[in-house]
């Protein structure tokens, strides 16, 4: 125990101090003691410095951090004002003075990862942490105990539900996502602005879910449906307005779910009736909604390997990757994402139709350089030339290929070879691996040769691919998602559940008094298709990974390590966010029979200015987003009472539109 | 500041000029060179190592050591924290097979629940949806003028004051703990959901406990959400009724909710004369104020309550000196009148319940088991010689006379009541004041000197008269909070009046709802001196905005320890209160229960912890009794299943049946 002898000679070192200090006083014998001394003080000065060194640093620190605390509350503001002259005051304030005050209550529901999870039941290795966030927060507890840490985050592998002996709940109210971790806001900035013409929490409520179920089973296992329509129904009977939702990434898709649910009969939905949402909503704001599912999750789910979607990774990224859990990092982190459904719920939608064929995508024609330059250098925004015209269309249609050169070639050129019959193989790598389950272990290496043989997958390629890879997984998923184009809607088939949050294979609810707004962040280059390589190593590894040397030429800055990327808020295409209400729903279509009205709000990036602006207030990043003042500000005004026409209609920077247009889908 | 600077600078300079000297000499002959070299090093650390080093290394040292201790700590394996304690009802009942079966509601009570600011004035900046009650209260010592403006409501309406919003926090977080450490329903809590309960059976109904009950509906809706979450457990478990579980104040709020939810709308939740058979399967109050306590007179008559937990109990020795500029008592007097619900909790039921000039129902209670007993929590080893001591002293010859809520000076409260010197209360009503003081801050100040001697000249004060007594000294806040709340006992409870919002949360001015399936239970702990009545003194301070009328500390003797005579209870609430309702007010079919609803009393002998049990596991007091383990299992086998038979009825310790039967009221249907 060498901290306990250090204990000691600290101590051994203030009785000496004691003494020496004595001696201080009669200055005469200072250099006979001090000779005396000498030896002694040699050996301890060391120690003593440190001591001397940690002291005034202590103190130091205890007094700035005094000052600070006795600092005036308006300090900070006063100082950033000074640099940057008056900052302009935030849309709460400035549309209280217009007059703007709370009409309508106000329901968030907030998206994937950002909502609290805690602990109501845990296994012994989680002693103490009773009614502790597990999930959000300060997430010490992954460091002091990993693998506790990833066995109760860990869903059961055939139920998609709690597995034995453990209860993972989400945290409720609006402390379940205002702040996902200390400092980082997701939904605080809006709270507070909305505080500021009147809301409390009386008319705002947080949809807590356990963001790790399939929709339906929130409701199965927790009531989170029924609680939610019951709150609204509480909020609307009390204030007599119909409430505005404001859903959030995945949460969008819940709260699709959730008007279908609400409207099916009792024993599968919540029994409202066919005119519930009619009575009771009048308006959606869906925030960067992945209305079509992500790319990105293809290859969270595929490797693990999502780029910055949080899962897991996000939390420490570079220590994750290294060793703390003997070097099974991401094996521990994909085989916990794998055993949560409402990732599947993300996997891209609508098929070849909306994402493109091996040689066709709609978005295909999209310029990379100007966003390139714009996140070099931040700075200069001014000077992008655009001038590069010469680009050729990307095979953005091809989700994953394997190769560079396959991702480039035109389809006739590539050699595929199918893979679904390939026979996997024994499992070659069950005991050595021990507790680092995933189902790569059973495939074997003629199956890992299969896949990469086929080369490039397509958005529905890639769902039997992730069926050939995780079939417990998909299947699971399967009984709870479906990710196709419907033909007919009147089949009596699309009544069930696993339908719902599908927005290509359900109908809106007889509305037509609601608006459905889209509002998301452009500017930034965001995940669209990936070059990958088979793994060198084998044994414990997932046998793919992203090839980041995969590298653009300099004209073509759409490929960057491994990843093509289109426009979009850094986590959705614009794909994915504004089809539906861009065209899907546009008008009276088959998916929209009543004619709900829809609005497209773009928020173009616009980097923070300074260092002191945090995160920015004309973001247009996923979650930065939600402290963009325009974005803000139309929710406010839809919540004071605003129509979308009183908005300005649509906003839009993007393409959209002209992507649009190139779907061919019936309406 | 300069200060500071120089003390970096000599913390700076002392080391380098160190170095600096020792590298000079070192080309200088080598073998004296050394020994001289260390001589003179050591003169300068000598003269370097002034007080400001010593300063630094000592907390160096400080902090080296707490850090390797902190270290230690958390490398302690967690399941292994030295002692195993006595394993916690929950586990144990989940060993039994009990598992989750009704919802549970639980409705906290004054003070515990926390507030938070959703709006205020620029002092408050930077404190949105920040705790302002509950929690580690630092504002109070940041801003604590602040503080108080934004707690207190607004003197005419009893609500928000303009442009401040402080709202009362909602989930389970609202009152699980108090303040760091100090846990409220938080082991309740666990233990339930050691047998399954979550998030979705159990509801925490938060209110904000400053307004009055009728005016959390007006204001926030707490009572319309509080009956959409029971609708809505009950029909997402399966149909099962709830189990309320009530604590303190928030008795008085659920009997308020139980009419509030039958009534038609406009008024109540229109829920219709079934809705409580329907939905509520047994409300076990704890710790229950149904008929209020004494120490809420003193608390609106001087602000002095003991330790009834309002401002002062956080930290009475400093509120007290001069932090405000000696004004404390005056403002949180200020603050605590602008609160309805402090005047829910006056006593009720008038002379009939809590006695009259020379009787009570306690009469025959005797002090000296008390003060053993107080004796024991403090320091049970050491004190048998005192309590011998003390014992001989405490012969009772006259009983107390507890019906004199307030009495001025020890005799008056001795007294025979022929003797007493009385005032006509048409004499105290007359007196209008002129306000001599600029500032009005309590409306003491509107009382002249005269007037507040006349008061003391009545001597003696019931629980039917100090009504009068506080009308006259705080006109406006009863004029206020009388329009919400009432006190008397019904003569007739059929009267239409009797569907006023005022008489709902008076167990003596309401019939139970039609519910004969329902069960109540009141479970209390007993063996803890209970403040009863008060003997007071004029205030020799004539300041201005003084209060001027004090608890006379000096007065002591048997039941009568400093100023205050104490009966048996568990430290807030004497027995009367919380056991009389369950004993014989509702005991069968009376008037105010027509269908018979069953009642059952739980009463947990108070037994003083030992030091590292903390607040202990047998604990009768208020507060602490929701740590304790026999209630704990009581209300996790009826959350379970069980009924009250099966939990086994009544258990009493007190004399609250003796009591009861001295109590003179009508309850013939």
């Amino acid at each position: 125990m060498p901290s306990a002898r250090r204990r000691k000679a600290a101590k051994a070192i203030t009785s000496d101090q004691q003494s020496t200090s004595k001696i201080d006083q009669p200055k005469n014998d200072l250099n006979i003691n001090a000779l005396n001394k000498n030896k002694k003080r040699s050996k301890r000065s060391c120690i003593d410095n440190c001591c001397w060194l940690i002291g005034f640093i202590c103190s130091t620190w205890w007094f700035l951090l005094f000052l600070y605390n006795a600092m005036p509350a308006s300090f900070p503001q006063y100082v950033t004002e000074a640099i940057t002259g008056p900052t302009p005051d935030p849309p709460g304030v400035k549309l209280r003075k217009e007059g703007l005050k709370a009409k309508h209550p106000v329901v968030f529901v907030p998206g994937i990862v950002t909502g609290g999870l805690e602990l109501w039941e845990g296994h012994p290795c989680m002693d103490g942490l009773f009614r502790k966030r597990l999930w959000g927060g300060t997430f010490g507890e992954v460091y002091k105990r990993p693998l506790c840490w990833i066995d109760h985050m860990s869903l059961d592998n055939e139920t998609g539900l709690d597995p034995p002996g453990v209860r993972v709940r989400p945290v409720s109210g609006l402390v379940a996502a205002d702040y996902f971790a200390a400092g980082y806001f997701v939904w605080a900035v809006l709270i507070a602005n909305l505080a500021h013409i009147g809301y409390e929490e009386k008319n705002m409520y947080m949809a807590a879910y356990d963001w790790r179920l399939s929709f339906q089973n929130t409701e199965v296992r927790d009531q989170t449906l029924s609680r939610m329509k019951s709150n609204v129904e509480l909020m609307v009977a009390t204030s007599g307005e119909k409430v505005v939702v404001i859903p959030h990434s995945m949460g969008v898709l819940y709260f699709l779910h959730f008007m279908k649910w609400v409207e099916a009969p009792a024993p599968m939905g919540g029994g409202g009736g066919s005119n519930w949402c009619d009575k009771h909503i009048k308006a959606v704001m869906n925030i960067g909604g992945p209305f079509l599912g992500l790319p990105k999750i293809v290859a969270g789910l595929f490797s693990a390997e999502a780029r910055d979607i949080a899962v897991a990774r996000a939390v420490a990224p570079g220590v994750l990757d290294l060793d703390i859990f003997g070097f099974q990092t991401l094996q521990h982190a994909m085989r916990m994402t794998r055993t949560w459904d409402s990732t599947m719920s993300l996997i891209p939608k609508g098929g070849d139709a909306i994402w493109g064929t091996l040689d066709w995508a709609p978005d295909a024609d999209h310029v990379c350089v100007a966003k390139k330059i714009k996140k070099n250098d931040t700075q200069t925004t001014g000077e992008i030339g655009v001038g590069f015209d010469d680009f050729k269309s990307h095979n953005y249609g091809r989700i994953i290929s394997f190769g560079k050169d396959v991702a480039e070639l035109h389809s006739s050129k590539v050699v595929r070879v199918d893979f679904k019959d390939a026979v996997k193989g024994d499992n070659f790598a069950n005991r050595s691996c021990r507790d680092v389950w995933n189902e790569y272990h059973e495939m074997g290496i003629g199956g890992i040769k299969a896949v990469a043989d086929y080369k490039a997958f397509t958005a529905e390629s890639v769902l039997e691919l992730l069926q050939f890879v995780a079939p417990r997984m998909m299947k699971r998923g399967g009984a709870q998602y479906s990710y196709g184009i419907a033909d007919n809607l009147n089949d009596k088939k699309y009544e069930h559940y696993k339908y719902w949050s599908n927005p290509l294979e359900t109908r809106l609810p007889n509305a037509p008094e609601m608006e459905i707004f889209s509002m998301y962040g452009v500017g930034l280059p965001t995940e669209r298709s990936y070059v990958y390589k088979s793994s060198p190593a084998g044994e414990c590894y997932i046998p793919f990974q992203i090839d980041a040397s995969a590298e653009g030429g300099n004209d073509q800055g759409c490929l960057r390590s491994g990843v093509y990327s289109v426009d979009g808020d850094e986590t959705v295409p614009v794909l994915s966010a504004g089809f539906m209400c861009a065209k899907g729903w546009r008008g009276k279509t088959r998916f929209n029979p009543s004619g709900i009205k829809t609005y497209v709000k773009e928020y173009n990036h616009a980097p923070p200015a300074t260092l002191l602006e945090g995160r920015g207030t004309q973001s247009g990043n996923h979650v930065d987003i939600m402290g963009n003042f325009a974005l803000i500000e139309d929710i406010i005004r839809v919540a004071a009472g605003a129509k979308g026409d009183d908005l300005g209609g649509d906003q839009i920077y993007s393409d959209i539109f002209k992507w649009s247009e190139r779907i061919t889908l019936q309406l | 500041m300069s200060s500071v600077l120089r003390f970096r600078k000599l913390c700076v300079t002392g080391p380098t000029l160190r170095n600096y000297e020792s590298s000079d000499q070192k080309p200088k002959d080598v073998k004296q060179g050394i020994e001289r070299q260390k001589v003179e090093k050591n003169k300068k650390r000598k003269k370097g190592w002034g007080c400001v080093d010593s300063c630094c290394w000592l907390i160096g040292c400080m902090c080296t050591t707490w850090w390797v201790l902190l270290f230690l700590y958390h490398c302690w394996p967690v399941n292994m924290g030295g002692l195993k304690g006595p394993e916690p009802p929950g586990v144990r009942l989940k060993n039994e097979g009990l598992t989750a079966l009704h919802p549970v509601v639980l409705i906290p009570g004054m003070v515990t629940g926390g507030l938070e600011l959703w709006e205020g004035r620029p002092c408050s900046q930077g404190l949105f949806r920040k705790r302002i009650w509950g929690g580690s209260f630092t504002e109070i010592l940041k801003r604590p003028l602040c503080w108080l403006e934004h707690l207190s409501l607004d003197n005419e309406t009893g609500l928000d004051p303009p442009g401040i919003r402080v709202r009362p926090v909602p989930g389970l977080v609202a009152a699980d703990y108090f303040a760091p450490g100090y846990f409220v329903w938080a082991v309740l809590i666990e233990n339930l959901a050691n047998i399954g309960y979550e998030g979705k059976n159990m509801y925490m109904a938060a209110y904000d406990w400053r307004l009055s009950f009728q005016n959390t509906e007006i204001r926030d809706q707490s009572l319309s959400r509080l009956k959409i979450n029971i609708e809505l457990m009950y029909a997402t478990n399966g149909n099962k009724k709830v189990v309320v579980v009530p604590h303190s104040m928030g008795v008085n709020y659920f009997l308020h909710f139980l009419k509030w939810v039958e009534t038609p709308p406009p008024m109540g939740g229109g829920g219709g004369p079934g809705w409580c058979d329907k939905y509520i399967k047994s409300i076990m109050n704890i710790g229950p104020a149904f008929l209020g306590i004494p120490k809420a007179v003193s608390a609106m008559f001087s602000a002095e309550a003991k330790d009834v937990a309002f401002i002062r109990s956080m930290d009475p020795g400093l509120l007290d000196s001069e932090i405000l500029g000696l004004k404390t008592m005056e403002h949180l007097m200020r603050v605590c009148r602008t609160w309805d619900s402090v005047v829910s909790l006056l006593p009720k039921g008038g002379e009939p319940i809590w006695g009259d000039l020379d009787s009570a129902p306690e009469d025959e209670h005797e002090c000296e088991l008390e003060t053993k007993s107080y004796f024991q929590s403090y320091s049970r080893e050491n004190n048998n010689s005192r309590n011998k001591d003390t014992r001989p002293q405490i012969q009772m010859k006259e009983p107390t006379k507890y019906g004199r809520i307030i009495s001025f000076g020890k005799t008056a409260s001795e007294q025979h009541s022929s003797k007493l010197h009385k005032v006509a209360p048409m004499e105290l009503m007359q007196a209008i004041s002129n306000a001599t003081c600029g500032e009005v801050w309590t409306e003491y100040g509107k009382i002249n000197r005269t007037n507040i001697q006349k008061l003391a000249d009545n001597k003696a004060y019931t629980a039917k008269t100090f009504i009068d007594l506080l009308r006259y000294v705080a006109p406006k806040t009863m004029e206020r909070a009388e329009a919400h709340l009432s006190h008397g006992i019904a003569t007739n409870l059929d009267d239409p009046k009797y569907g006023h919002y005022k008489y709902w949360s008076n167990p003596l001015e309401t019939k139970l709802p039609e519910a004969p399936d329902m069960e109540i239970y009141t479970m209390y702990g007993v063996g803890i001196p209970t403040e009863r009545s008060y003997v007071y003194k004029v205030s020799p301070s004539d300041k201005c905005n003084s209060i001027p009328f004090r608890i006379d500390s000096s007065a002591e003797g048997g039941c009568l320890r400093g100023g205050v005579y104490f009966v048996d209870g568990d430290e807030s609430v004497p027995v009367i209160s919380a056991g009389y309702m369950c004993a014989k007010g509702w005991r069968g079919k009376t008037r105010f229960n027509p269908s018979g609803s069953a009642t059952y009393i739980r009463e947990y002998r108070h037994k003083a912890p030992s030091l590292l049990e903390g607040r202990g596991l047998e604990s009768g007091h208020h507060v602490d009794i929701m740590g304790n383990a026999a209630l704990i299992e009581d209300v996790l086998r009826v959350a379970a299943g069980a009924t009250g038979e099966e939990i086994g009825g009544d258990r009493i310790y007190s004399d609250i049946l003796k009591m009861s039967d001295r109590v003179k009221i009508e309850l013939q249907v």
